[in-house]
């Protein structure tokens, strides 16, 4: 880790977004993490999306867990709210946190660790709820922390730092995501900004449950030969069926890709995503396409990344149940008692 | 774009941009880092081994280091390295046993006309080589202009006596008091060179009505500056007017508010930005109750049967023309006339030269300036070399100091039978600065404080002696607040290739979004596509070799910190902080066989 500061000086012709910020303006404190580890480019992903939203550091939460991937919002957005919780339990501290107040941007950063063996319980049952939220998986495929044991969704045949090799099936939350009902599902890779960066944006902007695998490579120890999850192989294997250009506002999408080869998305709130495809046969509205598409490409060895699946008129768990569009924190005495005449009536209707 | 050569000794001297703003290339950063740790004497020795005289110019050097500081471009204002270097100098322990001893003689003679700053550093480059030098200068003591023209409450005497005693103790025989008054002669005395460092020495006149007529009143800028200095004059009328821009207009009115001038106002032609003289010059006379008048021109001195009246200015406005050059047009105001007792004209000087007579095989152009070569300073008399303002007119005193450096280097080779157009390259020292993990031995947090003000006298008592010196220097907890500002420009990022992984981290984690892994291409293209888009062409990018996903590492230099964050977060050691210390050859440097052609 680094002991010094980051100097508070910047480029001078750093450009400030809508709200008058520089993308410095969205960073927190200097990171503890191991020196070139992929979260720490994850966290510059999520800081220039939250810079390029124009988003106001205060109508966020971010909540964590526990590992290295869960210390990273301290890393982020160091004025908004947040959270590291007890380890595995992000979803449901997210969940809860969400009905209270509906009109935060809810961003849950989890691991490979915190997510597919603790908590896997827990991601299961915030994407099946449809939480309207970013869900964001740090992947490395080892535990870090603990010196490199195999995590959950360590491939099986990969071999650790000291040549072991895994036995073990590996847990695909992609596909997982997919099967329960995620409305906006993407993998990425830490080591390529220019597909992460829009990636994080549209997910923020999507109404639902986002889900993002990030796979972010542990230089410590998942970043030697014979590990599936490290710079080398990653960029070998990676198969990217399109690249995204988020486009927030009016303003009209300049494309300017070979006709054919773009696919324009609307979400709820007017947000465009662009899609430049990049394998002219991936349908990213098709789930069951997307899931089969998955395990063909896993089964070679491939790692797909981009958008696998959006649905742009999803729906959350407030619609589903029909909360008031007031956020319940600042509901005051009257609404929240409406006093014993509507008890009565409520009562009646159940005789 | 094709990968730097960082092998090239004046690409990371580039970088240190203070130092390749120095006409004599002082090493500054690394003088600041010894002034941080407390050791003044190696930071006045490494200031004195490249300009000669630190205490001299730590109080009035035109600074060209100051705007090229790197600081300055990150923040509001640079590193006041100018002040700093007065902070050796003040601080320093007794240095003299770490001077150079007077080397055996050589036998060669080397004749140096005028004592000023050029003529001393020739001396103090050639005497501890054997050369046996004498310097010549009209006045009774060394200094030259820096004796006679700066005024003691910038620059005390004993500061002059100290640095040109070190110089005159070489070894070195100075006539004091014996104007060279023909270079024949001279010539025929046989030395084996003859450095020509008489200085600007004319005052430019105000050929204007009234000149003759009220001249009594009416006073050369830095002939009455000499006088004061030498004692001669110690008085002037209570209404002064100082006509001019430059420094000398400035020492001019501060003088003057010292000898009795009640009101003293200086009157320019030019608008108050476009002024010769240093802003904090300017800075100094405002602060001392003087006045600086712009857009007036004068037209004529009044005078009344033989005494100085007045002075008449027409008032002018600037005007530019298409190619962006200005012209003073007549604002149509009417003409103004301003009482005075006294005018002092400081409207600039000229260099003369009686005393060179036409068959001593010295050419001048045009403009009778000698024509001297800027590689060497050898005049078309290959014996003859120039320097300091004799060369190519008035400029200041660290150019005088570089010129000096240069010409004693072309004396010592031409006397040692080498071609003196080749010029041994610089002396580079390369060293990392990598102690541990995430430790260096440079002191690499960014200090986010102002700069520093130099602590002044009170004005009352300033204004009361023309010996107290103004500016008090910093205090040493001053020194150190305003050397911790100081960004280490020399301690450089130097990147391997084939060590990167492309993680990314010392992109995300430069506060200077300085780093950029992108396609290589033309400058242009890539200039637009950094993470921070850089218009400077002036400062380098520097780009590496291709790197396994075929793109390249591009670092713009431009505002850089040099704080080593991207090395202490790069995780395979591609970064590393490395110290490049680069010293200029001169006269007697030990590798003179590597060379290059003088520019």
């Amino acid at each position: 880790m680094t002991y010094i500061a980051k100097p508070k000086f910047h480029h001078p012709g750093l450009k400030k977004n809508e709200l008058g910020y520089t993308h410095r303006d969205y960073e927190g404190k200097i990171s503890t993490l191991c020196a070139g580890c992929g979260h720490d480019s994850i966290t510059a992903s999520i800081i220039e999306a939250c810079y390029e939203l124009s988003i106001e550091p205060h109508r966020v939460a971010k909540i964590s867990g526990i590992g290295c991937s869960s210390k990273t919002p301290d890393y982020f957005l160091g004025n908004s709210h947040g959270f590291n919780s007890v380890h595995g339990r992000m979803p449901s501290v997210l969940t809860g946190a969400n009905l209270a107040n509906r009109d935060l941007i809810y961003l849950g950063v989890s691991g490979d660790g915190d997510s597919a063996s603790i908590g896997f319980g827990q991601f299961a049952h915030s994407i099946r709820r449809a939480v309207n939220m970013t869900y964001i998986v740090e992947n490395n495929g080892v535990y870090g922390l603990t010196k490199g044991q195999f995590s959950a969704t360590a491939d099986r045949g990969s071999k650790s730092k000291k040549g072991v090799t895994n036995t073990d099936n590996a847990i695909d939350l992609v596909a997982i995501a997919l099967q329960l009902g995620a409305t906006f599902v993407a993998r990425s890779f830490s080591g390529d900004k220019t597909q992460l960066v829009p990636l994080i944006a549209a997910a923020i902007r999507h109404k639902g449950a986002s889900f993002i695998d990030v796979i972010s490579p542990c230089i410590a120890f998942n970043n030697h030969a014979g590990s599936t999850k490290s710079f080398d192989y990653v960029r070998e294997h990676n198969d990217a069926v399109n690249r995204l250009d988020v486009v927030v506002g009016r303003e009209p999408i300049n494309v300017d890709y070979a006709p054919g080869t773009v696919q324009v998305v609307e979400q709820h709130d007017g947000t465009k995503l662009a899609l430049r495809k990049l394998d002219a046969d991936y349908d990213p509205h098709d789930r069951l396409g997307a899931m089969t598409f998955l395990q063909k490409h896993a089964a070679k060895g491939q790692i797909v990344t981009g958008l696998l699946y959006v649905d742009p008129d999803a729906e959350d768990l407030h619609t589903h149940l029909d909360t008031v569009e007031t956020p319940l924190n600042t509901l005051d005495e009257v609404a929240l008692c409406p006093g014993s005449g509507v008890l009565d009536k409520i009562n009646a209707s159940l005789r | 774009m094709k990968p730097t050569d960082i092998s090239a000794p004046d690409y990371f001297h580039k970088v240190v941009d203070c130092q390749w703003a120095c006409p004599a290339h002082t090493p500054v950063p690394e003088y600041i880092r010894l002034i941080a740790e407390g050791r003044y004497s190696d930071a006045y020795m490494i200031n004195w081994k490249s300009n000669v005289f630190p205490g001299i110019l730590g109080r009035t050097c035109d600074r060209p280091c100051e705007p090229a500081c790197r600081r300055g471009r990150v923040e509001d204002n640079p590193v006041a390295i100018c002040r700093l270097k007065r902070v050796a100098a003040d601080f320093k322990d007794d240095i003299k046993h770490r001077l150079p001893k007077p080397g055996p003689k050589n036998g060669k003679r080397i004749a140096l006309v005028g004592g000023g700053p050029a003529s001393l550093a020739v001396a103090r480059d050639l005497a501890p080589l054997g050369y046996h030098c004498t310097v010549f200068d009209g006045d009774p003591k060394a200094g030259g202009m820096m004796r006679s023209q700066i005024p003691k409450f910038r620059l005390p005497d004993s500061v002059i006596d100290e640095e040109t005693d070190y110089i005159l103790n070489l070894g070195v025989e100075f006539k004091g008091g014996q104007r060279v008054d023909s270079l024949k002669q001279l010539l025929g005395e046989n030395y084996d060179a003859i450095f020509i460092g008489s200085g600007a020495p004319r005052g430019r006149e105000l050929d204007i009505p009234g000149r003759k007529e009220a001249a009594a009143n009416i006073h050369i800028g830095i002939e009455w500056l000499a006088n004061v200095s030498f004692g001669h004059v110690d008085k002037i009328g209570k209404r002064v007017i100082v006509l001019g821009g430059g420094n000398t207009a400035m020492d001019c009115c501060r003088t003057a508010r010292r000898l009795g001038g009640e009101s003293v106002k200086v009157i320019v032609r030019s608008g108050f930005e476009e002024m010769k003289a240093s802003p904090w010059e300017k800075e100094d006379a405002l602060h001392e109750d003087i006045p600086i008048l712009n857009y007036m021109v004068p037209v004529a001195f009044k005078h009344v049967s033989g005494k100085l009246i007045g002075v008449t200015f027409q008032h002018v406005k600037a005007e530019y023309d298409a190619k962006g050059r200005r012209n003073l047009v007549p604002s149509g105001e009417a003409d103004q006339t301003i009482p005075c007792d006294d005018v002092l004209v400081a409207v600039g000087q000229e260099n003369a030269f009686p005393w060179i007579e036409a068959d001593c095989g010295i050419e001048f152009d045009k403009w009778h300036m000698p024509k001297v070569d800027p590689g060497t300073f050898v005049s078309t008399n290959p014996k003859v070399f120039f320097g300091g303002d004799a060369a190519f007119g008035p400029k200041n005193i660290i150019w005088a100091v570089a010129h000096g450096h240069d010409a004693a280097l072309s004396i010592h080779r031409m006397l040692s039978g080498e071609d003196i157009t080749e010029r041994p390259l610089p002396e580079v020292h390369v060293s990392s600065q990598k102690m541990g993990i995430h430790e260096w031995s440079y002191d690499n947090d960014i200090s986010a404080d102002k700069r520093f003000k130099v602590p002044h006298r009170d004005k009352v008592i300033a204004l009361k002696d023309i010996r107290t010196e103004v500016e008090l220097g910093y205090d040493l907890k001053l020194a150190l607040g305003e050397a911790q500002r100081c960004l280490n420009c020399d301690v450089q990022t130097i990147f391997s290739a084939p060590l990167c992984i492309e993680c990314d981290a010392c992109v995300d984690i430069c506060p200077m979004d300085c780093i950029t892994f992108t396609q290589n291409g033309e400058e242009d293209d890539v200039r637009q596509r950094l993470k921070a888009p850089s218009p400077h062409h002036d400062q380098a990018l520097y780009v590496s070799g291709d790197l396994k996903t075929g793109r390249v590492m591009v670092k713009d230099e431009d505002v850089c910190l040099h704080c080593g964050l991207c090395a202490e977060r790069c995780p395979t050691g591609a970064w590393d902080m490395q110290k490049y210390l680069i010293d200029m050859a001169h006269a007697g440097s030990t590798c003179q066989s590597k060379a290059r052609s003088a520019a």
